[in-house]
């Protein structure tokens, strides 16, 4: 049954993510766009986003450079640098998960909850944090991702020939690291306009 | 003992046996997961329509008394055989969630997009089967929950298929609010899954997997529909997604996106303030107008080829039917305002979605201008297929001609929420889709099943069901033009709409007519399958490549190699053969030879270069629309 396959230049598993990429960009346009009309009906307090959020920005940047510093061992067979690129990526995650967890509670303590009963201008508080949360969930599905590849590479089956899995992972991690930077620049500029 | 055991194992491995669990339960074989939707939305599409005549009885007979409804939902959401108001309204929204979700979405293109898009294209299975398999599960899963509502203590979801806040973002603002409500928005979350999973295949499969020869070009239209189908679906689910999470942070967190103030009767004044519930309706409508393009797109690609297969005729306009459905699924995403011009929305912005909804009707009209030139003197075989694909083109004229009148903003105003919105919609994306879906059963039921449908059963179901669907619509839109209001359980306290009550009893009657027609239907098919007459090759004499597979469902689709693609879908009736079609595996003797010299000069410089696992996207895109060649 097993019979070579030629496709036209890329993997269809790789394809298949991209458009499940696609799909979470569609989620977050909509999410944004709700921020936007939301905002456009007044009522809506504007404060600026907490500094912490840029720190998460800029873990979140720094992982990027390591997950691609694995993807380009990967591809040169340097097996060791690709096991250090996938830990420290896998560290930067979390740090950027605990960074986040800290910037809601920065939040909480000038007042801006997830939920502001009789508060109905702070909605826009509620909106930062269901829009970063359901990122967050992201990089969740990010990190399972990426121990699942880190685990591949132990077993050796992460190699020069054999780059889909780490190519795919790559892909996903800049996707949603990217994702971060845009939402952030978003919620940084969105209360200027 | 053991020894035993494992000998038996590789015996088994070694036959390629299938067991029973494998082949029919958890099937990763993109055919049997096609069957496999197909009856799981016969079951929805059956339990769907029931609901709608049992509350069609309501409104024809408000003050009569029904037994059978007393026995069917209990004695207490039918006391005395008469419907209870709320339950009137359970039964309007489940009967909208199962058809337009569970029947249309998943039942048309789940079954159509895994049995035809592998078959069509040339490949083995979906890009990944188990993704395929998952979807089906997920899929099933989402419909049981859905199902399970309707027993538990407060009823199913009742607010209309269209989930608008504050009811459905409220627990305790009516009975079905409650638990009913979340098992609805736990079966869509599900349900969303599914359907991202199965598009996310059938858009990889189609755009990767195509055998030699076939290039976009020579794709049957019935590939381009299900695959722009399930592009739609990626880009829209998602965002109903999004609105959907927000509400349930409403419904459970407290939050105040979609809530203002309100004063619920049972709670009090609530702590919710300065939400938005358009803002639902945006994003809700973000995915609901392109969703009833996932609708009817699959049911228009199947007419295009049954219809074109049927007149032994070329499709007329094969790159205007293409760049029409490319043309329809752009503007699906730019006019989800016209179903919001009374919620307050500025004049100019509704001025703009009345334009962008007009031109909708543009890339429409190609279509069926198209249908009907392809129909337009050929030698036109009434196969049951054929008739209910000549359906859905009158279906989809009648009802696209009342979707102008509500696309225009001013007239909107006057018809909004009446029965004219319940007929445009039900003859446009209802019936369209259903004859559309139906047509593909007959027709490819030979493929399915190996067997034939009873052809004079097909007539008797084809002409009952036609007659009693304009019967059971066209009146609707005279009552909605007197202003009789959708959703009303009953309008025995509005005299002014008595005039209309005979022909409610009329639209029951030809509901209950139609119903039978669907057991008839249902008759033929499930008898069909066992006792039906055996299928030949190509019964329909077909250009496509599903008609060059062996009759016997096999995995992998084809024994020996995977055929190759020398023309597009559509050579019928081509004076230059003697044959009046010309399957698109076989080549032209002049093609052949040219063919053979390509493959014999290969590029010395290409020679040894290592095939490359990645591509950039720009050689991708020019991939796709290159013909490929042996």
């Amino acid at each position: 049954m097993k019979e070579e396959v030629e496709y036209s230049g890329v993997h269809p598993k790789k394809f298949s993510l991209w458009l499940l990429l696609l799909g979470i960009l569609m989620l977050f346009a909509g999410l944004t766009s709700a921020y936007i009309v939301r905002r456009g009906d007044g009522n809506w307090f504007d404060f600026p986003i907490p500094t912490v959020f840029l720190y998460s920005t800029l873990i979140v940047l720094l992982s990027s450079l390591s997950m691609w510093f694995a993807y380009r061992s990967a591809q040169k067979d340097e097996l060791g640098n690709v096991k250090l690129g996938l830990v420290i990526t896998i560290i930067l995650a979390i740090a950027f998960t605990l960074s986040q967890y800290w910037g809601w509670t920065v939040m909480e303590e000038e007042g801006l909850y997830f939920v502001n009963p009789k508060e109905g201008e702070k909605v826009s508080a509620s909106f930062l944090i269901a829009i970063a949360a359901i990122h967050l969930v992201h990089i969740l599905a990010g990190i399972i991702f990426l121990i699942s590849t880190y685990i591949k590479t132990l077993n050796a089956k992460v190699h020069k020939k054999n780059l889909l899995s780490i190519d795919m992972c790559n892909t996903y991690w800049h996707f949603v690291g990217l994702l971060w930077v845009y939402l952030y620049l978003f919620l940084y500029f969105a209360p200027d306009f | 003992m053991s020894t035993a055991t494992a000998h038996a194992h590789t015996e088994d491995h070694h036959h390629h046996e299938e067991s029973f669990i494998s082949k029919y339960v958890f099937s990763m074989d993109h055919k049997m997961i096609s069957k496999q939707f197909l009856i799981t939305g016969i079951i929805m599409g059956v339990i769907g329509m029931a609901m709608s005549i049992a509350f069609r009885l309501q409104l024809a007979y408000p003050e009569t008394s029904f037994p059978i409804l007393e026995w069917l939902f209990g004695s207490k959401w039918a006391p005395d055989g008469h419907l209870d108001a709320g339950y009137y309204m359970a039964l309007v929204t489940m009967h909208g969630t199962i058809m337009v979700f569970y029947v249309l979405t998943a039942g048309l293109s789940g079954t159509f997009a895994n049995l035809l898009l592998p078959l069509q294209v040339g490949a083995r299975d979906m890009a990944s089967p188990f993704m395929n398999m998952l979807s089906y599960w997920l899929f099933l899963l989402s419909s049981l929950v859905l199902l399970s509502s309707l027993f538990v203590e407060t009823g199913p979801a009742s607010g209309g298929w269209t989930i608008y806040p504050p009811l459905s973002a409220l627990p305790k603002a009516m009975p079905g609010s409650g638990m009913g409500m979340t098992l609805w928005l736990v079966a869509i979350v599900l349900f969303i899954a599914s359907s991202l999973l199965g598009g996310i295949n059938y858009v990889s499969t189609v755009l990767n997997m195509r055998t030699k020869g076939m290039s976009m070009t020579r794709l049957p239209l019935t590939v381009w529909a299900l695959m722009l189908t399930a592009v739609l679906g990626i880009l829209s689910f998602p965002v109903l997604l999004g609105g959907g999470l927000l509400l349930l942070f409403d419904r459970g967190f407290g939050t105040s996106f979609y809530l203002s103030d309100i004063y619920l009767g049972s709670a009090g004044a609530l702590e919710h303030t300065g939400g938005s519930p358009v803002l639902f309706q945006h994003l809700f409508w973000f995915l609901g107008h392109p969703e009833v393009y996932i609708i009817i797109m699959p049911a228009l690609g199947i007419t295009s080829e049954i219809i074109a297969v049927n007149s032994r005729k070329p499709i007329f306009g094969y790159t205007a039917m293409v760049i029409s459905l490319l043309g329809i699924a752009f503007l699906s995403f730019i006019v989800w305002g016209h179903h919001m011009f009374i919620t307050g929305m500025n004049p100019l912005l509704g001025a703009v979605f009345l334009v962008t909804t007009l031109i909708i009707a543009v890339p429409s009209a190609v279509k069926t201008f198209n249908y009907l030139a392809t129909l337009w003197r050929g030698n036109i075989r009434f196969t049951n297929g054929m008739m209910f694909a000549i359906g859905l083109v009158s279906f989809f004229i009648s009802g696209g001609l009342t979707g102008i009148f509500l696309g225009n903003a001013a007239l909107d105003i006057q018809l909004h929420d009446t029965y004219f919105v319940v007929g445009h919609f039900h003859i446009v994306m209802g019936c369209a889709a259903i004859f559309g879906m139906i047509a593909g059963i007959y027709h490819w039921f030979p493929k399915m099943f190996g067997r034939m449908m009873n052809k004079p059963l097909g007539y008797i179901h084809f002409w009952l069901t036609f007659i009693s669907a304009y019967l059971v619509f066209f009146p609707m839109h005279f009552m909605g033009l007197a202003g009789v209001p959708r959703r009303y359980y009953a309008f025995t306290l509005l005299p002014e709409y008595n005039v209309w009550a005979d022909v409610n009893v009329l639209m029951t009657l030809a509901a209950i007519l139609g119903g039978i027609a669907q057991i008839i239907f249902l008759y033929n098919f499930f008898s069909s399958i066992f006792i039906g007459e055996k299928a030949t090759q190509n019964p329909w004499e077909a250009n496509t490549l599903e008609w060059t597979t062996p009759v016997e469902r096999i995995h992998g689709n084809w024994p020996g190699e995977i055929p190759t693609v020398y023309r597009w879908a559509y050579d019928y009736s081509n004076p230059a053969y003697e044959a009046d079609f010309m399957p698109q595996n076989i080549p032209d003797e002049h093609s052949a030879e040219e063919l053979f010299e390509k493959n014999t000069s290969v590029d010395p410089a290409r020679k040894d270069s290592p095939v490359r696992e990645t591509a950039d996207f720009f050689t991708l895109l020019r991939n796709w629309f290159k013909p490929r060649t042996v």
